[in-house]
């Protein structure tokens, strides 16, 4: 016992005097970290390489770029490109409708599933148990896309509907539970307190839960958001009215067809002349650049938070 | 005795947890009405599969075909392509995704200068947030016959690869984006993991003039294990799901490439958007979602007994 004792207070002993001493490190440590770095670093890289290349290309001039292809330095820069996508309207129009089913979905989805996520926390009603499972079900089993076809056109008629983007999509059950574990760790002495108060189930939660929670609920928002503004499938299946596309709708038919591009640059071009060819290729690009904007913009703003949120609710989940 | 009666019968309507909460389940109201619709309706149309379905009679009113929609599907050879790419794809995804995912984990934790890892990491983590409409459209810059990465091919004296009419080489092309797309951003959650190993652990093997090496293949990768195989068995759960949102934006109607690409959920979408057949299309999707379903219970029943406190549910 005594030597077991003796052994321990010489390893902490040494444990000590190890952090004092600059910590050694051996030539394979060495190179291993460097393999690291460079690797890295080259990763990180070819993560950026794309955005930077095609930022460039859609400054660059359409004949030279088909005549060179895509390089860092084109030979000619040109904004015909952007200076065509100002007068494409049906980007505008897609522009709308994308920037109205984010934010009005996102507010939305946000809204449901908070109030969801509150009452199933911790034990405030009854039936808890079976609410989690009707719920819970529905990770496991659904009608498909085919059920939701014959609901949305047959049933609900919301085809050609901005609304087949929002409704479907108002409650997440996945984020529900997320936010449902983090609720769970407000303290039930702080909802007690406010009840005593004689605050009601709705002001205690706005007033003490959600404050304590957001970075989960901003973690849900941007999850939310995002996946709003990338959408592009719905419009595939149900839209068939121009004015009613996405943004991603219009780049899924942008990839596909180099013709839509053209059509879309003779329509921008307008009254600036024919002197010069339509810039398809460059506009596509172009039209790339414009809808990952607003995501770029918000993304670094966000990112503190969704790391913490993530944590916390994805490791437990 | 009747002040007891009435004191019971007050306190009885008070039972009912619906009524004296009522405010709780008025919160709870808008999900479950959403779920109802959005997610008990649809189950309700697999009668579809079982029937000559006609929307203006309706779910219940269209004439009863009995296997006759699955007969249908199963006499093509398409179902066993389309099931096979479905499979194959997924798991290749999978195991590329998870050890690149691992691979950059043990990377960013190893490397202690914050201000490096911190950048690396938020520009790796960039791509997974923007949609694959957008990533197809980039990689045509990079695919397209006069694209970059034929450029560097030829630089180094390959052959080109024509992208858009060879089917072989997609699968490939498919792991190299994804692992572009997604791991930096799957890497997070082994991350968390790996910071959450104790750190006296590292400081014993040191002592012991255990390498970084060694440590990364003795300490860390065994203690991640459990996230690792709990991930795994989640991914499988899904694998009869196809991929929809990549796939459809990289290979569209391209049918020179549907032999390699073609998943259940694409064939699925081209057979809602171009048939009539709503019946045989839901016997399609029946057969995908109880296979899934079957699937997603057994990794789950696994993943519960491998680890009681880490089960998914």
């Amino acid at each position: 016992m005594e030597e077991m004792i003796q052994t321990e207070t010489v390893l902490s002993e040494e444990k000590k005097s190890h952090k004092h001493r600059k910590p050694k490190s051996t030539l394979s440590d060495k190179i291993l970290i460097t393999v690291f770095y460079v690797t890295s670093t080259l990763f990180g890289l070819m993560c950026l390489y794309p955005f930077v290349q095609v930022l460039i290309s859609s400054f660059a001039d359409e004949k030279a770029l088909l005549a060179e292809g895509y390089k860092l330095v084109p030979s000619k820069w040109s904004l015909d490109a952007y200076r065509v996508l100002v007068n494409a309207n049906e980007i505008w129009t897609s522009y709308g409708v994308t920037l109205f089913i984010t934010i009005v979905g996102t507010l939305l989805t946000l809204f449901i599933t908070v109030m969801a996520a509150y009452v199933l926390s911790g034990n405030k009603i009854k039936y808890k148990n079976f609410f989690n499972f009707f719920f819970y079900f529905t990770m496991l089993f659904n009608g498909g896309l085919v059920g939701s076809f014959i609901l949305i056109s047959d049933i609900l008629h919301l085809t050609n509907s901005i609304w087949v983007y929002i409704l479907p999509a108002s409650f997440n059950v996945w984020n529900c539970f997320l936010l449902r574990n983090f609720f769970a760790e407000v303290p039930e002495a702080l909802i007690e307190s406010g009840k005593l108060d004689g605050a009601s189930d709705i002001t205690v939660l706005f007033r003490i839960v959600l404050p304590l929670s957001l970075p989960a609920i901003a973690t849900i928002g941007l999850f939310s958001a995002v996946a709003f503004w990338n959408e592009w499938g719905l419009g595939l299946l149900y839209i068939t009215d121009e004015r009613l596309y996405t943004l991603q709708y219009q780049i899924v038919r942008l990839v596909q067809s180099i013709d839509a591009a053209s059509n879309m640059a003779n329509s921008g071009m307008g009254n600036m002349g024919t002197t010069f060819e339509p810039p398809a290729n460059t506009l596509r690009l172009a039209t790339a650049i414009i809808t990952i904007g607003p995501i770029i913009l918000l993304y670094p703003f966000l990112q503190k938070y969704f790391v913490s949120g993530l944590k916390v609710g994805g490791v437990k989940g | 005795m009747s002040d007891d009666k009435s004191v019971k019968k007050k306190t009885s309507l008070k039972d009912f947890d619906v009524i004296r909460k009522w405010p709780l389940y008025l919160m709870l109201f808008p999900a479950v009405l959403a779920i109802f619709i959005f997610s008990y309706i649809p189950m309700v149309g697999i009668v579809v599969a079982f029937e000559r379905y006609d929307p203006f009679k309706g779910m219940f009113g269209s004439p009863w075909l009995g296997l006759e929609n699955f007969k249908f599907f199963f006499s093509g050879s398409s179902w066993l392509t389309v099931t096979v790419n479905t499979l194959y794809l997924n798991i290749i995804f999978i195991v590329s995704g998870t050890i690149a995912s691992i691979i950059v984990a043990v990377m960013m934790t190893e490397i202690r200068n914050k201000a490096f890892s911190k950048t690396a990491q938020t520009i790796m983590t960039l791509p997974n947030f923007i949609s694959w409409a957008t990533v197809a459209l980039f990689s045509l810059i990079f695919l397209a016959e006069d694209g970059i990465v034929n450029k560097v091919i030829e630089m180094f004296g390959g052959d080109p690869v024509a992208f858009y009419s060879d089917p072989v080489v997609w699968p490939a092309t498919f792991c190299v984006i994804r692992i572009w797309k997604g791991a930096g951003w799957g890497a997070i959650v082994y991350m968390a993991a790996i910071m959450g190993i104790d750190s006296s652990v590292y400081e014993a093997a040191k002592m012991d003039g255990a390498s970084r090496f060694q440590c990364i293949f003795r300490i860390t990768l065994p203690m991640i294990s459990n996230t690792i195989i709990l991930l795994f068995l989640m991914s499988v759960g899904g694998i009869f799901r196809g991929d929809f949102a990549m796939i459809y934006p990289f290979i569209g109607d391209n049918a020179t490439l549907f032999p390699t690409t073609d998943v259940i959920d694409t064939y699925l979408f081209r057979a809602l958007r171009t048939s009539n057949n709503m019946g045989s299309n839901m016997a399609i999707n029946l057969y995908q979602n109880i296979l899934g379903f079957l699937l997603v219970f057994g990794a789950n029943y696994i993943a519960r007994r491998f680890s009681r406190e880490s089960a998914i549910f």
